[in-house]
């Protein structure tokens, strides 16, 4: 050891190595690689099969019979038009299997009618339908369908990494504390370098989860040719990184000193299920309320959703350039507040084992 | 030089040490013991700075200790655990790093100590699949993999197998002798009366004597002698100066007013015929030790 070895350096090399340890082991268990695996298969199928769904619905031919004048409907691109000579042969045709609808001369305003055999061919009907002009005096930035998916993607990613996460740093802390090893682990580096080793360990991990699901995502939505969805999601992806950053931190602080009052696996579920509240609370929020105004700007602010409902607020228009970055204040502000309580909660309690500690003996020490 | 001053900690208000004072010389194996909630446990951690002492201070060489210091400790809790579902060699490294050492030493390291404790060929298996003994085998290890210069060891002979206790044994001479302080703690006084060079003695909290083993058992030592001679030793009762205590054909254990009377029993036996032996009774650290906590 050198001289030169100073206290600062110390803290930074010890939780350097245990975050290196935390992402090393967990690369290592097959859960994580298969669960990590379908995710991402999950999120590949899913552009995938919108591509292919979204295709079928435009360029289908629908092969029809018509009775009458042809000239007009042979110039449809989308439909296969067959002549017959009478209503009679057009049914024929129909029965047959060899076309899917027959176009006949009808009396009402249209002046035609459509033969088909058991459903009516929607898409033929839409098709042939005379749909009045609509304009919009406010139209709405983004698509309203799209705007919720965006908000549920944004929902789910964050939910489903905190949880996931969460548990696992969780599970780190109270192995540690019920293999006895921390004792051993503390008298070598400080309860803080421990902590921050682990909540750096696995927001690296939780961040190379998403960026690998991002990057699946988007040479996804090009190679199928959507990438003009690209251009409207680009800054609100940006603002999710950064929230995401900050607020994985601020969650795994509280992961982390809730599990470290316990001494068993088994007792992990009492001590989160609190935490869990704060991830779950924010996910119900975007599915069931994602339109509402009101509910998106407060949720903007409090830090426990700010991830979801800031970047949301981003995509649809509805955020000053300035309230991410004051957003972005306030939940740093919460983070460093909650990594110093929690540290002290996480230091105080993890050499008592048996029974669970409570919160205020642990902040007291 | 390890030197504890006055080292006090209270957990709400059960006071667990007292003003805790003693030092642990270099190259000295010094026992530490005491009864179940002495304070043992608890010392050793406010060393390791694992539990902060409310007063006090504790020295190596001189010097107030810092966390860079504490790192050149090897610690064995009283607990033991590793991490179970990683490699045996991977977590000795691993350790070994957190206490700074640079990778290639602490491979090297690790190497070497899994070698020396017959535990190379399961390097790479986890420390679950081990068994109990190795598994012990290798909690000495991570005490030890970091070439420490202060030793502290909480009950290393708990639990352990016979082998192990061997094992352990080496280990603690081989530190002392590169000049280390070793501390250990145990309830088996009979091991720290063979091991160790100095003792400290704790008792709710305060230490109740600490020292040399030899200065420690020569202050309570009692002028008690052992005879055992081929005929009948009934005469020794009429001896000026001499108290019989345990009386048996030709075995007498007596109590002399002073080092002239017992001589002259011993010349007066000589006499009698021949003397199987005659010795000054030692009392066991166990005897002293009842005695000192009271």
């Amino acid at each position: 050891m050198t001289i030169a070895d100073t206290r600062a350096n110390t803290f930074v090399q010890s939780a350097v190595l245990v975050a290196d340890r935390e992402v090393r082991m967990r690369l290592r268990s097959k859960a994580f690689i298969v669960s990590s695996a379908i995710l991402l298969l999950a999120v590949i199928a899913s552009i995938v099969a919108g591509s292919i769904f979204g295709a079928s619905a435009s360029s289908s031919v629908t092969r029809v019979a018509v009775v009458g004048d042809s000239g007009s409907f042979a110039q449809v691109a989308s439909l296969d038009v067959t002549e017959a000579d009478s209503v009679g042969a057009a049914e024929q045709l129909v029965r047959a299997g060899d076309v899917e609808a027959a176009i006949v001369p009808g009396d009402g305003p249209t002046g035609i009618r459509i033969l088909a055999l058991e459903e009516a061919p929607s898409a033929l009907v839409q098709l042939l339908s005379v749909t009045p002009e609509v304009s919009l005096l406010e139209p709405a930035d983004q698509n309203g369908s799209l705007a919720y998916l965006v908000g549920l993607g944004f929902g789910i990613v964050f939910f489903m990494a905190a949880t996931l996460f969460g548990t696992t740093i969780a599970q780190s802390v109270v192995e540690e504390k019920a293999s006895r090893v921390v004792e051993i682990l503390m008298s070598a580096i400080s309860a803080r370098a421990l902590l921050a080793g682990k909540v750096i360990g696995n927001t690296v991990l939780a961040f190379g989860q998403i960026v690998l699901i991002a990057a699946a995502a988007i040479v996804g939505l090009v190679v199928t040719g959507q990438d003009a969805l690209l251009g409207d999601l680009g800054p609100s992806i940006v603002w999710f990184v950064v929230f995401f950053a900050v607020g994985f931190v601020l969650l795994a602080a509280l992961f982390a000193s809730a599990a470290a009052l316990v001494s068993r696996q088994e007792d992990i579920g009492s001590v989160t299920t609190p935490v869990m509240m704060l991830v779950m609370i924010p996910y119900f929020l975007i599915v069931f309320a994602w339109d509402n105004d009101l509910v998106l700007t407060i949720m903007s602010y409090v830090p426990f959703s700010a991830p979801i409902g800031m970047p949301m607020r981003v995509y649809l228009g509805t955020a000053e350039w300035w309230e991410p970055l004051l957003s972005l204040v306030v939940i740093i502000a919460t983070t460093v507040v909650v990594v110093l309580l929690g540290s002290r909660i996480y230091s105080n309690s993890l050499l008592r084992t048996g029974a669970r500690v409570k919160i205020l003996d642990a902040l007291r020490g | 030089m390890l030197q504890l001053d006055a080292v006090t900690k209270s957990f709400g208000d059960r006071t667990a040490l007292d003003a805790v004072s003693f030092e642990v010389g270099d190259g000295r194996l010094t026992g530490f013991v005491g009864g179940n909630g002495a304070g043992k446990t608890t010392t050793m951690r406010i060393i390791l700075g694992v539990l902060a002492a409310d007063s006090g201070t504790v020295r190596l060489g001189g010097s107030v200790l810092g966390a860079a210091d504490r790192r050149r400790f090897g610690y064995m809790p009283e607990e033991r655990g590793l991490y179970a579902k990683m490699k045996v060699a991977e977590q000795l490294v691993y350790l070994a790093r957190l206490h700074g050492l640079s990778r290639r030493d602490a491979e090297a390291n690790a190497a070497e100590l899994l070698e020396r404790l017959g535990l190379a060929e399961r390097a790479n298996d986890t420390v679950e699949s081990l068994s109990l003994g190795n598994q012990q085998r290798a909690q000495i290890a991570a005490a030890l993999v970091h070439s420490p210069e202060v030793l502290i060891l909480d009950e290393p002979f708990s639990g352990l197998d016979p082998m192990a206790v061997e094992t352990v044994l080496g280990v603690l001479h081989d530190v002392a002798k590169r000049g280390a302080p070793v501390l250990f703690s145990s309830h088996q006084l009979d091991v720290v009366e063979r091991l160790c060079d100095d003792v400290v003695v704790i008792a709710n909290g305060q230490v109740r004597a600490s020292g040399s083993r030899q200065k420690l058992q020569d202050d309570n030592a009692v002028r008690q002698f052992e005879l055992l001679v081929a005929s009948d030793a009934a005469w020794v009762r009429e001896m000026p100066g001499v108290t019989v205590l345990d009386f048996d054909g030709g075995y007498a254990l007596f109590e002399a007013d002073d080092d002239d009377a017992a001589q002259a029993v011993l010349r007066r036996a000589l006499q009698q015929g021949p003397v199987a032996s005659f010795a000054p009774r030692h009392r066991s650290l166990a005897e002293i030790f009842t005695e000192v906590v009271k």
